[in-house]
């Protein structure tokens, strides 16, 4: 089988050649590549856009835009972002991280996918050339869509306000069994006023805990106050079944993982 | 199938060749150009067995197309070797036993090279860190991280 490989020096031009089908963007080509060694018959051709500026990488003001080929690998080692390094180092090995983009993260089916986890508790906007759009409209449509996503746009957290946890079975490194990214914002005395919690491998794409959110409203993240957002982790979820762990297993273990992150 | 020139240097020299699009970079080295030292394992970007080493950083030859590598420079593992005289991470792999069947050494030599490349004198975390990416079916590892780090111990011996 061959592939042909068109090369476009904008996002626009790439966009047209998009609508063909059986073509694909070639980002860094850890999924589609891999797609296509699989014997993936639905792609014969590969669009990519040779654009050194969808690489880009702008801290500023407390704004983070992240262009949508920037590596993992570029995101772990940039000195402005310690907050989301663990995130982006819990994606593949050291190759895979020199390789995979933001933009295909978006993409990956779960059990991958882990820094658009990251993402999504982080609020992301998705930048795409026909406008922009928050993460989460992005990935509810994503399998059906076309377009080309150029970036995405956050807000910097803090250290303290930002965690992430991936749990695999082969250690350093080795596929999700889940991953969990948190963003809490607390006052002084600890109490937490807005939470936003994404999971990943609790269904085919990254979700959002929304009853876990609401319950550590007004909590001070005691254990007696965690319990009840943990009973309430589970409301919503539908994980994967693969390879690494059953849907059951991933729906009993993650309120453990979670209480072990909220507990930090 | 229409074929596109592609050419990039290679261990230092030039090569060039007519592949067809969308022909991984592995393929393009091991059936086109007679460069071997990679392997084709998983072709999934699981094993890091094709691990070859492109403009300095650490990629997986078989998720790469041939075409995206034009004017690149790409160091592989057989091109290691000086005038016969093994490089101190291929000497090191032998004297530590750390190569059994010998299918992931050529890979887990190119993930080790980069590491020892920017961090000379590196910690065991950092070896397994740099390996990770690497699946190997018969050591239990242990000898490949002691391997890569007698490399390390050998390079700042000579420096000194």
């Amino acid at each position: 089988m061959s592939l042909a490989l068109q090369t476009f020096s904008t996002v626009k031009d790439a966009s047209a050649a998009l609508q063909a089908a059986g073509s694909r963007y070639l980002g860094g080509g850890t999924l589609v590549v891999r797609a296509a060694n699989e014997g993936d018959v639905s792609v014969s051709s590969l669009v990519r856009v040779a654009d050194p500026g969808l690489s880009r990488i702008a801290v500023s003001g407390g704004k983070v835009r992240l262009g949508a080929s920037a590596t993992m690998a570029a995101i772990a080692r940039h000195p402005e972002l310690a907050a989301l390094a663990p995130a982006a180092r819990a994606v593949g090995g050291p190759a895979i991280r020199n390789m995979a983009t933001v933009g295909g993260n978006l993409f990956a089916p779960a059990p991958y996918g882990d820094f658009a986890v990251a993402l999504l508790a982080l609020d992301a906007t998705v930048f795409t050339e026909d406008g922009e759009m928050p993460i989460e409209t992005f990935l509810t449509g994503r399998d059906t869509s076309r377009v080309i996503v150029t970036a995405v746009g956050f807000s910097l957290p803090s250290m303290e306000s930002f965690r992430f946890l991936k749990v695999s079975r082969v250690k350093p490194k080795g596929v999700s069994v889940l991953s969990i990214a948190a963003l809490l914002q607390r006052t002084a005395d600890g109490t937490v006023t807005s939470a936003r919690i994404a999971l990943g491998c609790m269904a085919d794409r990254p979700i959002r805990a929304l009853a876990t959110e609401k319950a550590l409203l007004g909590s001070k993240l005691t254990p007696q106050e965690i319990a009840p957002a943990l009973a309430a982790a589970g409301e919503g979820i539908t994980p994967i079944t693969d390879p690494i762990a059953s849907a059951w297993y991933r729906a009993e273990v993650l309120p453990v993982h979670l209480g072990r992150l909220l507990s930090q | 199938m229409a074929k596109v020139p592609v050419q990039f240097m290679l261990n230092g020299s030039e090569k060039a060749e007519f592949v067809e699009s969308g022909t991984t970079l592995l393929n393009a080295l091991r059936d086109k150009i007679g460069d071997t030292s990679p392997k084709g394992g998983c072709h999934q970007g699981t094993c890091g067995a094709c691990s070859v080493i492109i403009d300095g950083e650490l990629r997986l030859s078989c998720l790469t197309l041939a075409e995206t590598c034009i004017g690149a420079d790409i160091k592989t593992t057989a091109g290691l070797a000086e005038g016969g005289v093994l490089h101190p991470l291929q000497r090191a792999f032998l004297d530590a036993f750390a190569t059994q069947c010998g299918f992931c050494t050529p890979g887990m030599i190119m993930a080790a090279k980069v590491l020892l490349d920017r961090t000379p004198n590196p910690s065991r975390e950092d070896v397994v860190e740099a390996l990770s990416g690497n699946i190997c079916r018969c050591t239990g590892y242990e000898p490949i991280i002691q391997a890569v780090l007698l490399a390390a111990r050998a390079n700042s011996q000579n420096a000194a």
